[in-house]
């Protein structure tokens, strides 16, 4: 449940964001809309592990397939318009998510994992070896869609806005959806499924609606980062890129909204302080080695992840109260 | 639907039940019929069968052969959910309930299984005021009311017992079948649980697994002794107490353990 200080936050988050272009630069503006799409990539993952207990490997693929969607659907001398442009990658995303949960989900625990990351490397491999992809060097969107006569997607301040409008409608859409008898239920099958079924509760349905949901989520963060780059490569469908967004999650914390967001930001601020090189010189191409061990220190020190810092802390201080004589 | 049994007061009826698990046989033909306001019990030694006995009955898992009826339509085929919906509800002989939640959010959530509508994604679980009254109702009934905020991982063993009771209820069941609700409960609790069951059967038909013999004969109006997978008596208490074959294969030594208890 939120606490009106995690509300707080959360809305004090939003707000920044929001004010953020008044003084950002160029590189500043991309790199925070890159953020927000990875948050949002981040939270689709939180509906699935956090809310529902599915831990799926293979998220990537729906990011991928999102992003290229964005590139296969817009027409090659015109721009698109995003009224139907995006609800159309979404509904591809949605649809891949759909025929791979429905299988998936027939297994669980480690199987699951295993099945996820299974069918991404089909997606992966569809892309990067059939025509339909353009290979491993990827294709480029000629024409950034719009919303005539409001919106241009190809102007960076207007990118930023409607990936921030995205993101809040989503986690305020999560956030509702959590608090609701169908979050309600998601969470009585992540603690105890065989109760649930039990008690009356047909859980595959159930598991099935929030997998395709984080699947449709995912295909818009996709949506946002082919029209951001204005390219897609295979890459966008690598397990990499499942894992990575997995680490945000568990960075963040799992089971709160507001960890996805955590969990994407500090992810990609790490990442840029490994690379940069006036810190780090000729090791900053190692910037993996650095990353790595960063997060497998974060893991170790703080096992509910970023969110749970506060109270980690609350925690020790009352401790520290105790032993005083 | 048209009923398979004109017996209309058998809520429930399992019928030449067997179950394989490769060549051990857990269950060989056992048939139970579960009447309306009538506590059925169901004693036998471990391994006996009782818990394979309520898997199948509740669906679980399927049985090998046989046929499983509740209210008067085979439920063989059904899944597990669809069976609980139709009216049945059961409880674990380990305690089977949300750690993590509250105990009011336990029961709650058992009984949102009655009103479900998770497509109305926008709106808070708690305007769902039915459920809310029934989980009220049944901590009442249970004796949880004051407990309602705590986690329920916190809770004592006899409190989880009456719980798991608390979350059947819940979904408004017309047939029980409860797995050792007495199991690990001291005297006081146990009396407590002896007088919800002696209410509760007035209105739903009760199958009880119990291994504690002196609450089965005060509160059993039947009682079934199972001993490797088979029934070897069905009668009312008085005449299984009598039984000359349940004293010799289950009540132990001659009438020595009978009279004990």
């Amino acid at each position: 449940m939120p606490t009106p200080s995690s509300k707080l936050f959360v809305i004090a988050a939003f707000l920044l964001l929001a004010v953020f272009p008044t003084f950002a630069s160029a590189y500043g503006l991309d790199f925070v809309t890159k953020i927000m799409v990875y948050a949002l990539f981040a939270l689709s993952l939180e509906l699935l592990v956090g809310s529902v207990g599915l831990v799926c490997f293979g998220q990537a693929a729906f990011f991928g397939l999102g992003a290229y969607a964005t590139v296969w659907f817009s027409p090659e001398s015109d721009a698109a318009s995003i009224a139907w442009l995006l609800p159309a990658c979404v509904a591809l995303a949605a649809a891949a998510a759909l025929v791979m949960g429905a299988l998936s989900l027939r297994t669980s625990g480690v199987y699951f994992i295993m099945v996820t990351l299974a069918f991404a490397q089909m997606a992966y491999y569809v892309v990067h070896d059939t025509p339909l992809g353009g290979g491993s060097d990827g294709i480029y969107l000629l024409f950034k869609p719009v919303f005539k006569p409001w919106l241009d997607l190809d102007k960076p301040n207007a990118l930023y806005g409607f990936t921030w409008a995205c993101l809040v409608g989503v986690f305020i859409v999560l956030a509702l959806l959590n608090r609701s008898r169908f979050g309600r239920a998601l969470a009585g099958i992540r603690v105890n499924a065989q109760r649930m079924r039990a008690t009356g509760f047909s859980t595959y349905p159930y598991q099935l609606a929030a997998f395709t949901l984080s699947g449709a989520i995912a295909g818009l963060a996709g949506f946002l980062f082919a029209v951001k780059d204005g390219y897609v490569n295979p890459e966008m469908l690598s397990w990499h890129l499942s894992g990575a967004v997995l680490i945000m999650v568990i960075l963040g914390g799992i089971g709160q909204l507001r960890g996805a967001l955590i969990g994407a930001f500090v992810f990609a601020l790490l990442q840029e302080f490994f690379k940069s090189e006036s810190i780090f010189g000729n090791m900053a191409k190692h910037w993996h080695l650095g990353l790595g061990l960063t997060i497998m220190l974060s893991v170790m020190l703080l096992p509910r992840g970023l969110v749970g810092v506060p109270e980690q802390i609350k925690n020790r201080l009352k401790g520290k109260a105790h032993a005083a004589p | 639907m048209q009923p398979l049994e004109n017996d209309a007061t058998v809520l429930m009826r399992g019928h030449q039940i067997t179950r394989r698990w490769g060549g051990l046989v857990a269950l060989n033909q056992v048939s139970i019929d579960l009447k309306a306001g009538s506590l059925h019990a169901v004693i036998g030694t471990n391994g006996a069968g009782k818990s394979t006995l309520i898997n199948i009955l509740s669906g679980e898992f399927p049985p090998s052969e046989g046929r499983v009826e509740l209210l008067g339509q085979d439920v063989t085929q059904w899944p597990q959910d669809q069976r609980a919906r139709a009216g049945l509800g059961r409880s674990y002989q380990r305690n089977n309930i949300y750690p993590p939640f509250s105990v009011y959010e336990n029961c709650r959530l058992a009984a949102q299984a009655n009103d479900q509508k998770p497509w109305l994604w926008w709106r808070p679980a708690e305007s769902a005021v039915q459920s809310r009254a029934k989980a009220e109702e049944v901590m009442a009934r249970c004796g949880l009311t004051e407990w309602q905020d705590w986690p329920a991982g916190l809770l004592s063993h006899g409190q989880k017992r009456q719980l798991e009771i608390a979350m059947c209820l819940a979904t408004e069941p017309q047939v029980l079948l409860l797995d050792e609700p007495l199991a690990g409960m001291g005297a006081e609790e146990t009396e407590r649980m002896l007088t919800l069951l002696t209410q509760l059967k007035k209105d739903h038909a009760i199958l009880l697994v119990e291994h504690d013999m002196d609450a089965v004969f005060r509160i059993a109006d039947r009682v079934t002794v199972m001993v490797n997978g088979q029934v070897i008596a069905s009668d009312v208490p008085e005449a299984i107490r009598q039984n000359p074959a349940v004293q010799t294969a289950y009540l132990g030594e001659g009438e020595h353990a009978v009279n004990a208890s």
